[in-house]
């Protein structure tokens, strides 16, 4: 008996120490790839209180041994890009109006055609809607010609205006698409139900699929925003210089050194530019990975 | 016209198709003011595509739809006067009960105070007082069918229109609801079209049943007409449980009597009289319809008690008790027979029994054209 205990014992000594190893294993690896990707981000946050003359002698990537925060105020309001000393803030402002609106014009239009899709369904409106899914798999250089066409006929080339039309449009299809996915998840009889209650169309909307709602639209929101603010390509090809969104100045700012390059400017910079979609991120996060696991209403 | 203008609800030849499919096929129906009428079928025999059509909720492909007098085809739901109990509830899951209820009121601009004092009403009529503050999700399933009731009754409506609505609460539950939706019209007395595919609810709560089958109407007549003269064999199998027992038999003439003849499980035959004559034009092979309750043990005080005994052996295969009632399975020929009897007189498995069929209650039907003769 007592040695039929101990081979127990030991053959669970081992499981147990065999499942210490494959944690250790598990945990070991993460840890390498967590550390692979924040690593980039503290040689930048780091780089941004070096001071510029210690980051020259040590390296980019080396510990901090001074700090200060002179580079972020000069990377806001100082710093001169192609000519002009005002800093990053006109372009994080320009990033800011476009991104705002863009956001709320494309996710309220993106509830609507969901609304529509879904509940109010016509005679083509699949169609219509594997059409606009279309606009998911587009790349957005194809539209780039086309745009400088309309952009060009409405006078809204060099304009944060200009921007917006473009992400709201272009925005569309993804917002149409998680707002109709979402509608349909909510059961007609809702909708048979508010009619018979005498409510029409923008009543319905307003009263039963707007408060039923807030999950979707974070996530909506969070995608938009985030994909309107690191929006690189149309902002560089359609505006310029004061007009630019921040994404594009700060491909201006690393190109603009005469001398030598500030490093811990642009770091102050490239961290600026980061933190609107970060915080939004950080806010909303939960709600988003939520929104995303979530389809139906009970 | 005169009868147009009695009747609350009017349908006449009503068609619907999606595309080449005929969901509806010619219906006919009409309800006095303050009737209850059931739609009653299994599912996919257009019942409740029939009742959205009343409330305006699918087109009509063609026919007429009257609500009153007015033709109200192409009406929208909203203003029809109708109000609406769906399967779902269909509660406005982000509002309070009273908000729920008020919605219908607020949409058509009724002043608050008069809001008020319909929402008191109804919530008193319905004992949902204590719920008003409440939001559909903290309700249980009795409740939910409450508000949801409530929120029909507030409009005071011209047509009260049910989809089946019981169906989503648990046995008990649905018995005392139906009562209680059986006590609500009798106080209230709006008309009241009623879809369902429990054939009990039709019976109880029902003053006519329309019983719906492949896009039409295959009776629309009394719940007890329904359930003793059934106008064919859906009918007869699709009301009642146990469904009825059909035989298969012989038309012929029994000493001068009339009298129809089935296979007994012996090989042989068995004459059984017939309370009625023949009707004429019937053809010599019918179906005999017995419902299980029609068939007793035999005795002589039965013979005093009932009209139109007749008589036959059989034996008996399989019994279910089931408390109030004893089921027997019973053979005849190489058919299987219901028999629904008292536990007093319930017999054992494996006895073989003489039965008394009450033949004063018994259906013949066209086993070509399945129709009652």
């Amino acid at each position: 008996m007592a040695e039929l205990a101990l081979a127990i014992d030991l053959e669970a000594a081992a499981a147990s120490r065999r499942h210490f190893w494959s944690r250790f294993a598990i945990y070991g690896l993460l840890t390498v790839f967590a550390a692979i990707y924040l690593i980039p981000l503290l040689v930048v946050v780091f780089n941004s209180f070096r001071e510029q003359a210690e980051i020259a002698r040590n390296g980019l990537i080396s510990l901090p041994k001074t700090f200060r925060l002179e580079a972020w105020a000069q990377a806001w309001s100082t710093y001169c890009i192609a000519g002009t000393c005002q800093g990053m803030q006109r372009n994080f402002l320009n990033s800011l109006w476009m991104t705002i609106p863009a956001t709320i014009i494309s996710t309220l239009l993106g509830a609507v055609n969901g609304y529509v899709l879904s509940k109010w369904r016509f005679k083509g409106s699949e169609v219509l809607f594997t059409l606009m899914l279309l606009g998911v798999f587009m790349p957005g250089q194809i539209a780039l010609m086309p745009w400088a066409f309309v952009l060009g006929k409405l006078g809204l080339t060099n304009s944060t205006y200009g921007l917006i039309l473009v992400h709201v449009v272009q925005g569309i299809s993804f917002t149409t698409l998680f707002c109709r996915n979402y509608y349909v998840g909510i059961p007609d009889d809702l909708i048979k139900a508010a009619r018979i209650d005498g409510a029409g169309f923008w009543r319905i909307f307003w009263k039963i699929i707007m408060p039923l709602s807030p999950p979707i639209l974070i996530v909506t929101v969070i995608w938009q925003f985030t994909g309107i603010w690191n929006e690189y390509l149309f902002g560089v090809v359609f505006t310029s210089g004061q007009a630019q969104p921040i994404t594009a100045a700060l491909v201006a700012l690393t190109a603009s050194g005469t001398t030598a390059r500030s490093y811990d400017v642009m770091s102050a910079a490239v961290l600026i530019g980061a933190l609107p979609p970060l915080l939004i991120y950080l806010f909303g996060g939960k709600y988003f990975v939520r929104g995303l696991t979530q389809g139906a209403i009970k | 016209m005169t009868s147009q203008s009695l009747s609350a609800l009017t349908i006449r030849n009503l068609h619907k198709s999606y595309g080449a499919v005929d969901v509806l096929k010619g219906i006919n129906l009409e309800a006095q003011p303050g009737e209850f009428i059931a739609l009653v079928g299994p599912s996919g025999c257009g019942k409740s595509t029939l009742l959205a059509m009343i409330a305006g909720l699918e087109s009509v492909t063609s026919g007429e739809i009257r609500i009153g007098n007015r033709l109200v085809n192409s009406v929208p739901p909203k203003d029809r006067d109708i109000a609406m109990v769906f399967q779902s509830y269909a509660l406005y899951p982000t509002m309070t009960v009273r908000q729920n209820i008020t919605f219908g009121m607020e949409s058509r601009g009724v002043p608050k105070a008069h809001q008020a004092e319909a929402v008191k009403h109804v919530a008193a009529l319905l004992q949902i007082e204590a719920l008003l503050g409440r939001k559909p999700g903290q309700l249980s399933g009795g409740q939910r069918q409450r508000v949801a009731m409530g929120r029909a009754l507030v409009r005071d409506p011209k047509l009260f229109l049910f989809d089946e609505p019981l169906s989503n609460l648990d046995a008990k539950l649905r018995v005392d609801m139906r009562t209680e939706i059986k006590k609500l019209h009798n106080r209230v007395g709006k008309t009241t079209v009623y879809v369902t595919h429990d054939q009990v609810e039709a019976m109880t709560l029902a003053s006519r049943i329309a019983v719906m089958h492949q896009g039409s109407v295959q009776q629309f007549d009394a719940a007890q007409m329904i359930y003793s003269r059934p106008a064919n064999m859906f009918v007869a199998g699709f009301m009642g449980s146990p469904t009825m027992n059909f035989i298969p038999a012989e038309l012929g003439d029994g000493a001068g009597r009339p009298c129809v003849t089935i296979r007994t499980v012996d090989g042989g035959t068995a004459a059984l009289e017939l309370a009625q004559p023949v009707p004429a034009g019937a053809p010599r092979n019918v179906v005999l319809g017995v419902r299980p309750e029609h068939i007793y043990r035999f005795s002589d005080d039965l013979k005093h008690r009932k009209r139109a005994i007749a008589t036959v052996k059989a034996p008996v295969e399989l019994v279910e008790p089931t408390g109030a009632e004893t089921l027997a399975v019973l053979r005849f020929g190489d058919l299987e027979v219901t028999g629904r009897f008292d536990p007093d007189s319930a017999p054992g498995t494996g006895e073989t029994m003489t039965l008394g069929i009450d033949m004063a209650r018994a259906c013949l039907f066209d086993p070509t054209t399945q129709s009652l003769l």
